[in-house]
């Protein structure tokens, strides 16, 4: 375990910024204690410092895992943020998308939402802007972003309805692998 | 122009006709009363019913009068028509049909009495089915006729009853001693079929016996099927059969003295039993032995049946993200039946169905509730975390038990989840995220290497890997693969684990010092003894869980006696509580030390970093006669040393003494590799193993050391004094030295005679006191001897380092060790 060099430092904040802007402060200053970023096994962990001290007398091959992951570095040194982070960036959140019903479940599945799933979303969302989909109960679902700016005009053509499509950029519970053995189950809904 | 109504004529009767016709007011009236519940009264005359009516509506007690005089000879009667439904079940329920409401208060004897007689015809009427099918064409013909011959009186009473009513009357009165009994029993509540069918049970068993033998026959006595029939069995087991004949034995055995069969033994019945109990319901012999020793053969038979169902499934809300009002409702918005799971749980829920998979919908995946077993709320509950606390918990996966437990901490203070099992550890990361859980440490450590981690915890949570025979209903396959030694296996593994959870909680904390020791397992070899092995190892206590159901542990099991705070400890089983077998203990530590026990051979796990606390007191009588046997058997050497070169220059003495010490070596074989053994023991702190081989060795060695000893008696003052270094090392040896040397002196707390790096220099010290002089002399000049040469040679001839805190002579203790570390080198 330990701190984030300062190009890493960079890397992440850039990729945590898409969906947050400058709230990102909001996540290291905290009026309830100071919280830090450490790295371990290439995966990086928010943690407050009480819990890293106490963390720190844990032998390294031992540790599995501290406070809440956020995501983790590729072998190319690039940062995916993983659905893990979604408590942190769903409240801080500069652009949201909300979703109907009926495209929750197979966004939830994997597939891309078209325009008409979407139910309601911030204003001035641009093209590929991170945002952060909710449902319609306004329970966050994932992050994820934008294929087409929403201001785009709809060709009314037929089957052309492709804008915007919400990429299917985090990967929720259901379809992940990463997820523990009880989730994950093949299911009819 | 109507019918005439010609009275002489009477109506032909039969089938296709309108036979049914108005009965007269008597009998519609009786309708409309409130009578004893009898629909089949037709037995009564017309003046009969007439009185009947009026005595009910008489006296306004007259109407509960009559039903629970009613209900008397109705009991009678119905615990005949029992007779044929011999479960318990017929007769609540056929009681119940009988009876009205509410029964009333205790009622006077002389009232029952004389109402009984008077409305004995009402209650002989009353039967069960059994009457009432057969007679009621005949009561159809016979009302009529007896509505006509109204006149007639009271001897139609008497013509009517059948003889056997005539015998019934008869019991009647016998029951009425007995039925006022019952109706003392009563209380005002509601009546339930619970109260009921304990009551009636026994009581009606007794009628059954006693009374009059009725139409129908009573079942054969259980007869055992001989010893060949039960080999044939095995073959070919007829499950119908098998299962009738497990209900029969069991009802034997309920009441052997009278329904024993003549020459068969307890032992058979309950073998047979045992058989059939393991073949209808798949259990491997041992763990059904097991079983028939817990549990009563009545709850033996419940407890199997419950490990067949599957218990209901519950789930937790999490109070980090949600309410369970608001939980509740936006699953019923899915289709999920739900309810709360008791007054004892604020977030828990039980599912009853549900259209969607209650495990996949979008509430779960965001982290707003966990599936988890009623029964691993409790511990959780018993723990009671407070916030800003330092938590252990040490076998968390999947981690259910860990984030309730921070869901109570409210994301503050630290949790430590720990747990052997890598893949699962998977799992409690995934839940742990899942639920938005901050305060959590994930670790991959066996349990045991706990406080060597990392202690002082305030609460420690240790949910014990165990046989899983209280969660048979989830697992079947315990029902077979469990053994004896499986089962011992574990409960070992459990005591350590425990001892080292002990070790981990601090007990000077302000807030905790409690330890909750849990396993799904109902056997006693892994909850009571486990609990009582560590009351007796550690420093703990129990205190109450509080929880308050749950049946109490043990305090006594066969054999075996337990602690009596045993009763503290909470069981719970699937057929009493419906859910998982569970056991529940709490302990609070009250002080941080190891009380060690004073026997030779007490080599326990214990931790050795919370040894030296300990151990300090104990240092000082120990390491005396640490290096006693080594001691005497340098003394053997030393001794002849001395005798020979008294006056030679120090070196050379010093080699002397080397050279004589080797010479001596084969002498001292055994002795060196005891010295050996104790330096290099002294050395490591945890060379347990070590010190165990030299304890072992040392009552060998002592034989030899005592010859030798015999032969150089002049020398033989042996004085012990301090000795720093070696405590730890020879903790064990001492003692096993102590019981073996006999030639032991007092301490010697002289500086100056404090030994070399090696046992030679406690040789050496041992005969100062009988030949101070020469040897004082002697022994300066050896001290004075350059350390260098003396720590080489010693190491030499211990070929291992010397102990560290072996001081030297005429110096100070504090420097002694820093002087031989350097000059070991």
């Amino acid at each position: 375990m330990r701190p984030l060099t300062e190009e890493e430092t960079r890397v992440m904040f850039e990729k945590i910024a898409k969906y947050i802007g400058e709230n990102l402060q909001l996540l290291v200053d905290r009026p309830d204690g100071t919280y830090c970023f450490r790295l371990h096994n290439d995966r990086v962990y928010y943690v407050s410092e009480k819990i890293l001290k106490l963390a720190a007398n844990i032998s390294g091959d031992k540790l599995v895992s501290l406070g809440t992951c956020f995501g983790k570095f590729t072998k190319t040194h690039k940062f995916r943020l993983h659905i893990t982070a979604l408590d942190y960036l769903a409240p801080y959140a500069k652009y949201k998308v909300w979703i109907k019903p009926g495209a929750e479940q197979s966004f939830l599945y994997g597939n891309h939402v078209l325009k008409s799933g979407l139910g309601r979303i911030t204003e001035n969302t641009s093209q590929y802007q991170g945002v952060v989909v909710y449902s319609m109960a306004d329970i966050p679902l994932c992050h994820s972003s934008t294929q087409r700016a929403p201001s785009n005009n709809v060709r009314a053509k037929g089957k052309k309805l492709l804008n915007p499509t919400v990429w299917f950029g985090g990967r929720p519970q259901l379809a992940t692998t990463r997820s523990s053995g009880d989730q994950v189950l093949a299911f009819s809904w | 122009m109507g019918r005439k109504l010609d009275p002489t004529k009477k109506e032909k009767r039969g089938p296709g006709r309108k036979a049914r016709k108005q009965k007269g007011a008597e009998t519609e009236l009786v309708k409309f009363l409130p009578a004893g519940g009898d629909e089949n009264f037709k037995r009564l005359s017309s003046r009969a019913r007439k009185r009947a009516a009026k005595r009910r509506l008489g006296s306004a007690e007259a109407p509960e009068m009559s039903k629970s005089t009613g209900a008397k000879p109705l009991l009678g009667k119905v615990t005949k028509g029992a007779v044929q439904t011999p479960s318990k079940k017929g007769i609540p329920s056929l009681l119940n049909t009988a009876r009205g409401k509410k029964r009333p208060a205790p009622t006077h004897s002389s009232e029952e009495e004389e109402e009984e007689e008077d409305s004995e015809g009402d209650g002989v009427v009353n039967q069960g089915d059994l009457w009432g099918s057969e007679d009621s064409d005949a009561d159809m013909i016979d009302d009529y006729g007896a509505a006509s011959n109204s006149e007639d009186g009271d001897e139609d009473d008497g013509e009517e009853l059948l003889p056997i009513e005539r015998a019934a009357r008869k019991q009647k009165a016998q029951e009425a001693v007995a039925g006022g009994q019952w109706s003392e029993e009563e209380t005002d509540e509601e009546e339930e079929e619970e109260k009921v069918s304990p009551e009636s049970g026994p009581k009606e068993d007794d009628e059954m016996e006693g009374g009059l033998q009725i139409n129908v026959d009573e079942e054969e006595p259980f007869v055992l099927p001989p010893t060949g029939e039960m080999e044939q069995d095995a073959q070919v087991p007829d499950l119908q059969r098998v299962h009738k004949r497990i209900q029969d034995i069991v009802g034997v055995l309920r009441d052997f003295g009278t329904q024993r069969e003549e020459g068969r033994s307890r032992s058979e019945y309950l073998q047979r039993l045992r058989k059939d109990l393991a073949t209808y319901y798949s259990y491997g012999d041992f763990l059904l032995g097991k079983l028939m020793d817990l549990f009563p053969l009545s709850e033996l038979v419940e407890f199997l049946e419950a490990n067949e169902v599957p218990r209901p499934i519950t789930l937790r809300t999490n109070t980090l993200k949600t309410r369970r009002r608001d939980l509740a409702q936006a699953l019923i918005n899915r289709g999920v039946n739900l309810d709360p799971l008791g007054k004892w749980s604020k977030t828990g829920l039980v599912v009853y169905d549900s259209s969607v998979p209650i495990g996949a919908t979008p509430e779960y995946l965001a982290g707003h509730y966990m599936l988890q077993g009623a029964s691993s709320m409790l511990p959780v509950m018993a723990l009671a975390p407070q916030e800003h606390e330092r938590i252990l918990d040490m076998c968390c996966a999947p981690g259910g038990k860990t984030s309730y437990i921070a869901q109570l901490m409210k994301n503050t203070g630290v949790i430590i989840a720990n747990d052997a099992n890598a893949e699962r550890l998977r799992s409690v990361v995934g839940n742990l995220h899942r639920l938005g859980v901050t305060n959590t440490v994930i670790s991959h450590y066996d349990g045991r290497q706990f406080p060597k981690v990392v202690g002082g915890f305030d609460r420690v949570l240790l949910d014990a890997p165990c046989s899983g025979t209280g969660i048979i209903s989830k697992d079947p396959a315990v029902k077979t693969n469990k053994d004896e030694k499986d089962i011992l296996r574990c409960a070992h593994l459990q005591k350590e684990l425990l001892l080292s959870a002990i070790d981990s909680v601090s007990a000077t904390s302000k807030t905790g010092g409690y330890l909750v020791y849990c396993t799904c397992s109902i056997m006693v070899e892994e909850n009571e003894w486990v609990v009582d092995y560590a009351l007796k190892k550690r420093n703990v206590r129990l205190v109450p869980t509080g929880l308050d159901f749950g049946q109490e542990g043990f305090t006594r099991f066969r054999e075996r006696r337990f602690h009596p705070t045993l009763r503290s400890t909470r069981r719970f089983y699937p057929h009493t509580h419906n859910m998982d077998g569970f056991f529940i203990a709490k302990f609070k530590k009250f002080s941080n030390s190891i009380p060690q026990s004073q026997t030779g051979n007490s080599v326990t796990s214990t931790p050795t970093n919370l040894d030296l606390p300990s151990l300090k007191g104990q240092v000082t009588p120990q390491p005396e006669s640490g290096s006693q046997p080594a001691k005497q058997a340098g003394v053997a050497g030393q001794a002849k040393q001395w005798l020979q070169q008294r006056q030679h220059p120090k070196k050379a003495s010093v080699r002397k003494q080397n050279g004589i010490s080797k010479g001596t070596d084969s002498e001292l074989s055994t002795v060196s590799s005891v010295t050996k053994a104790q330096a290099s023991s002294k050395l490591q702190d945890s060379s347990q193993p070590a010190e165990k081989a030299a304890v072992i060795r040392e009552p060998k060695v002592a034989g030899k050391l005592k010859q030798q000893s015999r032969k150089l008696q002049s020398f033989k003052k042996v004085a012990f004094r301090k000795q720093r270094a070696p405590p730890k090392g020879t903790d064990r040896e001492t003692s096993a030295a102590l019981t073996v040397s006999k030639t032991q002196a007092a301490l010697k707390p002289e500086d100056r005679n404090q030994p070399l790096g090696n046992t030679t220099g406690a040789e050496k010290v041992k005969r100062q006191v009988p030949e101070q002089p020469f040897q004082k002399a002697a022994f300066q000049k050896q001290n004075g001897t350059p350390k260098g040469p003396k720590t080489a040679t010693t190491s030499r001839r211990s070929s291992s380092r010397p102990p560290p805190a072996k001081r030297r002579k005429s110096q100070s203790r504090g420097s002694s060790q820093p002087v031989l570390s350097s000059m070991d080198d």
